[in-house]
């Protein structure tokens, strides 16, 4: 494991930055007054990592993933995604994005929304179909194609989302809650095929969670966030290697970490009791 | 069964009232030539009153009937060729309409600011009685020179761009930010988000104010035929009806509407189920 553990965390010069977040906070204006989302948030994520963002709702998690794909501008600070900005990133279709919800469009079939983005990026239609029968069958759905969304469960709806925002190859993944919708036996199940997906693609994925076994499982690193203003309490590095199991929610190394996380985010929220 | 229960029942209602409405009518009938009559003969001649109050539904039936089969399609005199005439206005009017109604709903969803300044003239101009406003329509345009089908179809068109108007603002905003949200990460453009996104998204609410449209344009066609003198359609049929007291004749032109109605809505509603089964809709 230790050799891993070096691979992973190789010179930082060499790794090239997926993201790099400097000093960015982001203030919204609402009704009743301003609200700080996030605070001087410092964040550099290397290509190839897993990062997990971990908080309590309204820590701003869901609000730094939003940021990284431009969904959001910040108020202050810099923030580079692929060493451009995130709204020259966006237009370069630097990542996939899979929100809390599949959100498939109902009226086009499981292989017509797998190929929209492509559609949408001006893919020839030999190509378009060749890749959604690439990665259907990457996450398991080959047979499907001509079945209409509301024919799924909503784990093989979540993973037609996966495989659509997979679809144009994009070197980021922003993951917002994916599973958070799903039972455990079946997020467990995803999770595992979403690292072996990660392991064999090499992407750079970012990954929002509340759950503290699922961070704690996937990533390479766990971002602990917390809210009023939103912002990053500690830093964690989680040093499993790339082809772990499920079992290893088992061994002590994990049990340490995700008692670290817990303590985290009990600090974090300990002043507004 | 329970439809053809009402059905029966309204039958009933109907003849009753039929002989109730239409007794004096023949009294006087009877009177007037100073012949003796029974209770039966008095029934009677309410069923088969040449100009009644009300007109008895087999009178009705048989007159359709003989309108429909008596004449050759294209005589003046059939009432195939007056809902002909009727119906071009209709689809001319509800096609303008639609395509007016849908334009209007596309630019007030692409600016947000139309909404405010475009809706209520929209909405005033539905309030405005079209029976004062067709005259106007059909004798400008009649000045200028434009005759026959165009004026009629136009007084179509206003009346149902609105319902199509308003059912596509809502269609076309009914995607939720998610699926917006989707198209901003690929960054896709405008025009792809609308054609793969909000059209689509907007095509159940479409159908609904469609089948609303294409009635009114109907009755916009009828009413149209009114204030012209009523040369051909089934709105001139209307006015000769009621003109020369002919009550069989205008019952006959009313049921003529009302299954261009249901035909028209049926149309609209198959249109629908195709629509709705090549988008993958729950069976």
């Amino acid at each position: 494991m230790a050799d891993k553990v070096t691979d992973v965390k190789a010179d930082p010069a060499v790794r090239r930055l997926a993201v790099d977040v400097r000093d960015v906070s982001l203030t919204f204006e609402t009704a009743d007054g301003k609200v700080n989302a996030l605070a001087n948030v410092q964040l550099q994520i290397a290509e190839g990592e897993f990062v997990s963002f971990i908080g309590p709702s309204g820590c701003g998690k869901t609000t730094l993933l939003r940021l990284i794909a431009d969904l959001e501008q910040p108020t202050s600070g810099t923030l580079l995604v692929n060493g451009v900005t995130a709204g020259e990133a966006r237009l370069e279709r630097a990542y996939g994005y899979v929100f809390q919800a599949p959100a498939l469009y109902p009226w086009r079939t499981i292989e017509k929304n797998v190929m929209l983005p492509l559609e949408v990026m001006g893919f020839s239609d030999s190509e378009r179909r060749e890749r959604a029968k690439r990665y259907l069958a990457l996450v398991n759905l080959s047979g499907f194609e001509r079945k209409f969304p509301w024919q799924l469960s909503g784990g093989m709806q979540q993973r037609a989302s996966i495989a659509r925002a997979l679809s144009f190859d994009p070197a980021l993944l922003l993951m917002d809650e994916p599973f958070g919708a799903l039972d455990e036996i079946v997020r467990d199940h995803l999770n595992e095929q979403l690292l072996r997906l990660w392991d064999k693609t090499n992407k750079t994925v970012v990954f929002v969670t509340h759950s503290i076994p699922e961070a704690v499982f996937l990533s390479t690193k766990i971002v602990v966030m917390s809210p009023r203003p939103g912002r990053i309490i500690d830093i964690i590095d989680c040093e499993f290697p790339r082809d772990r199991t499920l079992e290893i929610r088992e061994t002590p190394e994990f049990i340490k970490i995700a008692q670290r996380v817990r303590n985290g985010l009990r600090a974090g929220h300990s002043y507004d009791e | 069964m329970p439809v053809l229960a009402v059905v029966l029942a309204l039958l009933a209602i109907w003849y009753v009232g039929a002989v109730l409405m239409n007794m004096k009518l023949v009294r006087d009938g009877f009177e007037r030539e100073e012949t003796k009559y029974t209770t039966a003969e008095l029934i009677a001649g309410t069923m088969t009153a040449e100009r009644p109050l009300l007109a008895a539904p087999h009178q009705i039936v048989a007159t359709f009937a003989d309108d429909i089969f008596g004449y050759p399609p294209n005589s003046p005199r059939s009432l195939i060729y007056h809902s002909a005439v009727t119906l071009s206005a209709t689809f001319l009017g509800f096609v303008m309409g639609a395509v007016f109604g849908i334009f209007l709903a596309i630019l007030i969803v692409q600016f947000r600011t139309l909404e405010k300044s475009l809706l209520p003239w929209i909405i005033c101009s539905q309030m405005v009685p079209i029976l004062a406003l067709a005259p106007i329509f059909i004798v400008v345009l009649g000045a200028i020179g434009v005759h026959g089908l165009f004026p009629k179809a136009l007084i179509s068109a206003y009346l149902c761009f609105f319902p199509v108007t308003i059912g596509m603002v809502k269609g076309l905003s009914s995607p939720d930010p998610i699926q917006r949200d989707l198209m901003r990460t690929w960054s896709a453009t405008p025009s792809q988000v609308f054609w793969k996104l909000r059209w689509p998204s907007a095509v159940p609410l479409l159908f609904a104010s469609l089948k609303v449209a294409i009635t009114i344009s109907l009755i916009g066609a009828i009413v149209a035929e009114l204030p012209t003198g009523g040369q051909a359609g089934i709105g001139a049929r209307l006015l000769a009806g009621s003109y020369y007291g002919q009550t069989i004749q205008l019952w006959a032109a009313l049921l003529a509407a009302s299954m261009l109605a249901a035909g028209l809505i049926a149309l609209v509603g198959l249109t629908e189920r195709a629509a709705a089964r090549a988008m993958g809709a729950r069976s």
